[in-house]
C-alpha cells in the first residue's frame, strides 16, 4: 500500500515496512522513527548504516550478530530502540523485517 | 502491534537441551517484540546456570521418540554425545548461540534470571557456582509476586 512518508509516497507493508530500499531517505527514516516516538542521533544512525550495510550484503539480522557487530553493544541497542530494537531498527533502516527467531 | 501478553515467566526444570533452547529462544524472542521476559531455574535446569555444567548439556536419546531412535541404542555408551554434537552442529548454523553466550544476550537483553532457592538448597549449590549474569535466588512465592501484573503468563518447561 502507499504511504506519503516525510513529503515522499513510498510503498510500505501493512505492517509499515518500505517494500523497496531505494526510495528509502534520512528523512524518512527521521519520520517513521518519530512515529515510534524515536528522537535519531548520531548513535542510532551508526546502527541504522550498519542494518543497511547487513542487507546489501544480503546477510541475515539477528540479535547475536548485533553482539559481534562491534557498533553497538546488546543493552545499547534495547535502549536507543525501545520496545522491540530490531524490528523497530529495521524499519527505520527501510528494509524488511527480519524473519529469524533468534 | 500491540500484544496483550505484557509478560512473559518461564520456569525452567530440565536440563536437555532441547528444552533450554526453548526456553531461551523464547524469553529472547519475547524481548524481541517488546514483551517483558524472565526465567525461573529450578530442578534440574540448574544445571543450565551452572557454571562448570552449562556448556555441557545433553540431548535425551532414551525415552525421547521423537529421536527415531530404538531405547536400548539410546542408551549405548557415546550415543547421546554423538546425538548432541550433531544437534549443536545444526544450531550453530542457524546461529545459534551457545548456552554460555546465550544467557549474556538475555541478561544483556534485560531478561530477569533466577535461580529456585529450593532447588538451589537440595542440590548444595553456592551463588559461586552459578554464573555471573544470575539476578538472584528465589522462594516460589517471590517468583509469584513478580507475576502479579496484568497481561502475565507463566510457562512451565
Amino acid at each position: 500500500m502507499q504511504k506519503i512518508i516525510a513529503n515522499t509516497t513510498v510503498e510500505v507493508t501493512e505492517q509499515g515496512y518500505l517494500e523497496d530500499f531505494n526510495q528509502w531517505t534520512k528523512e524518512i527514516g527521521t519520520e517513521i522513527a518519530k512515529e515510534k516516538e524515536i528522537e535519531m542521533t548520531d548513535e542510532h544512525w551508526k546502527v541504522i548504516t550498519y542494518l543497511q550495510e547487513k542487507h546489501k550484503n544480503e546477510e541475515a539480522l539477528s540479535v547475536r550478530g548485533i553482539k559481534k557487530s562491534g557498533v553497538v553493544n546488546i543493552k545499547e541497542f534495547y535502549s536507543l530502540f525501545p520496545g522491540g530494537p530490531l524490528k523497530i531498527s529495521t524499519m527505520i533502516a527501510g528494509i524488511p523485517k527480519p524473519k529469524s527467531c533468534i | 502491534m500491540a500484544t496483550k501478553v505484557k509478560k512473559m515467566l518461564f520456569i525452567l526444570s530440565k536440563a536437555t537441551i532441547e528444552n533450554v533452547y526453548a526456553a531461551f529462544i523464547m524469553a529472547n524472542g519475547a524481548r524481541m517484540e517488546g514483551i517483558d521476559a524472565e526465567i525461573f531455574f529450578t530442578f534440574f535446569g540448574l544445571e543450565a546456570i551452572q557454571k562448570k555444567k552449562l556448556e555441557h548439556l545433553h540431548v535425551a536419546t532414551v525415552g525421547n521418540p521423537a529421536m527415531h531412535i530404538p531405547t536400548l541404542l539410546g542408551a549405548l555408551p557415546g550415543m547421546e554425545a554423538f546425538a548432541t554434537k550433531m544437534m549443536k552442529k545444526e544450531m550453530e548454523k542457524l546461529d545459534m548461540p551457545p548456552v554460555g553466550e546465550f544467557l549474556e544476550i538475555l541478561s544483556d537483553s534485560g531478561v530477569n534470571l533466577w535461580a529456585c532457592k529450593l532447588a538451589v538448597e537440595m542440590f548444595h549449590l553456592e551463588e559461586k557456582d552459578l554464573i555471573d549474569e544470575l539476578d538472584g535466588i528465589l522462594t516460589i512465592g517471590d517468583f509469584y509476586n513478580r507475576a502479579n501484573e496484568d497481561g502475565t503468563h507463566l510457562l512451565f518447561i
